[in-house]
């Protein structure tokens, strides 16, 4: 089969400039706050350990080193000028996420990352609802549990139905031979993807937190109602996930637990193992301050702000077309 | 048979499905942040025309289906088969029974050329195209004055089709129809 190539962009001019007054909003915004624009790497020798965030291989040969990997989110880096006492600061970066493509995914995107130095999840959720309602122009989010929204969307209870429950409520999806390996988690996300998110932030944009433990990724955990919940926070607006953002774990035993747990998890999917950052897990170790982080897609965020639902509208090249 | 992994799903791929060959019509990509990818993938299964949903975890795959389609002219039925052959030059022939033709074999005419969608080397459907011009053998006489507007009539054309017409036509005259409707279109000037 041939194709024609397609040299044209797939955004609009409009888009194209709105694009480029977005990023001027986001810096002018940072700014007023004095919180300090940074650059890090996209190019390092370390990937992701997340077993759902597969990155892309780089064939680096520099310096007497050989490999790389492009960067999922530039979390790592950040984190390490945090350590060096930086003070708060924001990134705008591309990152890549192999195998992602579709409505509102492409393999390789825009984002918006940024940690705020003393802030809790609730501090720095407060200044994420600023950003977005003042470029959206839209209502400020409430705040629902990762439980009540699972409850009231797909009316079962993430802590406290079964293993066996959770399969019986994702058979609407799958089929038993699908569902034969899947844990817990993979059964919450499917019903998170088919029966919640398109029903989030529909009439006012809601923010989804105290998710469970073992979703945690890098946030800190603490109690709730007897439930171990996550200190991670996500934004919706008309169904669309626009960031995730935790109070941060600064404790580098528990760091490298979740490291080697990744790598469990991994192992068990079939997956390869990631060799574990240990610049990164030094600057833990040296200490990084009391902090919250939050990453954020700059072109959903885009999306919303043109009112499309495809993220070729906003994007000058889409990957078919780069 | 080479195999289709979820990242490589896209409409228009032709896979087999619960032992059927499908055609992809629409693929879905959902992923929540942190969270395990899903595609919901709407298919056409080819055999019975019936569109399914079906939902795949991220890194499963479908074998592919030995799906082809081909331009082939319509040669003649021996009532049982309809043979079609290949217009590269080979002169290959296949013969498409009655179930692959279905209801467009009232659109057959000789030595017009059609798409025949083949699996596993045999007819599995056949697709006239979007337009064709067909003799009129049997209407009601054409009528005087009846060439501005209104009324219509049954015309059967040489295929054995019945379209709905004008009042004007006559018997003998060539029209084109659309086969998607099934609907008259104009009449063609003979030349």
């Amino acid at each position: 089969m041939t194709t024609q190539p397609v040299w044209q962009p797939s955004a609009s001019q409009a888009a194209l400039k709105s694009r480029a007054q977005q990023l001027k909003f986001v810096r002018g915004f940072f700014d007023e706050r004095q919180v300090m624009e940074v650059e890090t790497p996209v190019l390092a020798a370390h990937g992701v350990s997340d077993l759902n965030l597969d990155g892309v291989r780089a064939h680096v040969s520099a310096a007497g080193r050989r490999g790389g990997w492009l960067q999922t989110s530039p979390e790592y880096h950040m984190k390490r000028l945090l350590a060096a006492g930086s003070g708060s600061i924001f990134q705008v970066s591309r990152v890549f996420r192999d195998g992602e493509r579709g409505q509102r995914h492409n393999p390789e995107f825009s984002m918006l990352e940024w940690y705020r130095v003393g802030f809790d999840d609730e501090a720095l959720r407060a200044e994420v609802a600023d950003l977005v309602c003042s470029w959206l122009d839209c209502r400020r989010p409430r705040t629902v549990s990762y439980r009540d929204a699972v409850m009231a969307c797909a009316h079962i209870d993430p802590f406290e139905a079964s293993d066996r429950e959770l399969r019986r409520c994702c058979e609407h999806w799958l089929e038993p031979d699908q569902l034969a390996g899947m844990g817990r988690d993979a059964c919450l996300d499917l019903i998170m993807s088919f029966a919640v998110e398109p029903q989030l932030g529909q009439d006012v944009p809601e923010f989804i937190v105290d998710y469970p433990a073992s979703q945690a990724a890098l946030a800190r955990v603490s109690e709730r109602d007897g439930h171990p919940v996550a200190h991670r926070f996500e934004l919706y607006i008309d169904g669309v996930e626009l960031c995730n953002g935790y109070w941060e774990l600064v404790d580098a035993d528990e760091q490298r637990r979740r490291f080697e747990q990744d790598n469990q998890l991994r192992r068990r999917a079939g997956k390869p193992e990631m060799a574990i950052d240990e610049a990164f897990l030094a600057a833990v170790e040296a200490g990084i301050p009391e902090c919250a982080g939050v990453a954020l897609g700059l072109d959903r965020l885009l999306m919303l702000k043109l009112g499309t639902r495809d993220i070729a509208d906003v994007l000058a090249f889409p990957f078919e077309r780069a | 048979m080479a195999s289709y992994s979820t990242n490589e799903f896209r409409s228009g791929l032709k896979v087999l499905l619960d032992g059927d060959p499908c055609i992809m019509l629409d693929n879905e990509f959902v992923k929540p942040g942190k969270g395990q990818a899903f595609n919901r993938v709407k298919l056409r299964n080819l055999m019975t025309n019936r569109v399914w949903e079906r939902t795949f975890k991220s890194g499963e795959s479908l074998e592919a289906a030995d799906v082809l389609d081909q331009d082939m002219e319509y040669l003649y039925t021996d009532g049982e088969f309809w043979h079609f052959m290949l217009t590269d030059g080979s002169f290959e022939q296949f013969a498409a029974d009655a179930k692959a033709v279905g209801d467009n074999v009232k659109w057959l005419k000789e030595q017009d050329v059609y798409t025949v969608t083949l699996y596993n080397g045999a007819p599995l459907s056949v697709t006239p195209p979007n337009f064709v011009e067909l003799e009129v053998v049997d209407t009601d006489p054409g009528m005087k004055g009846d060439t501005a507007q209104g009324g219509s009539k049954p015309a059967t054309l040489s295929t054995g089709a019945v379209v709905s017409v004008p009042l004007f036509i006559s018997i003998g005259e060539v029209l084109k129809v659309d086969t998607r409707t099934g609907e008259y279109v104009s009449r063609v000037k003979s030349s």
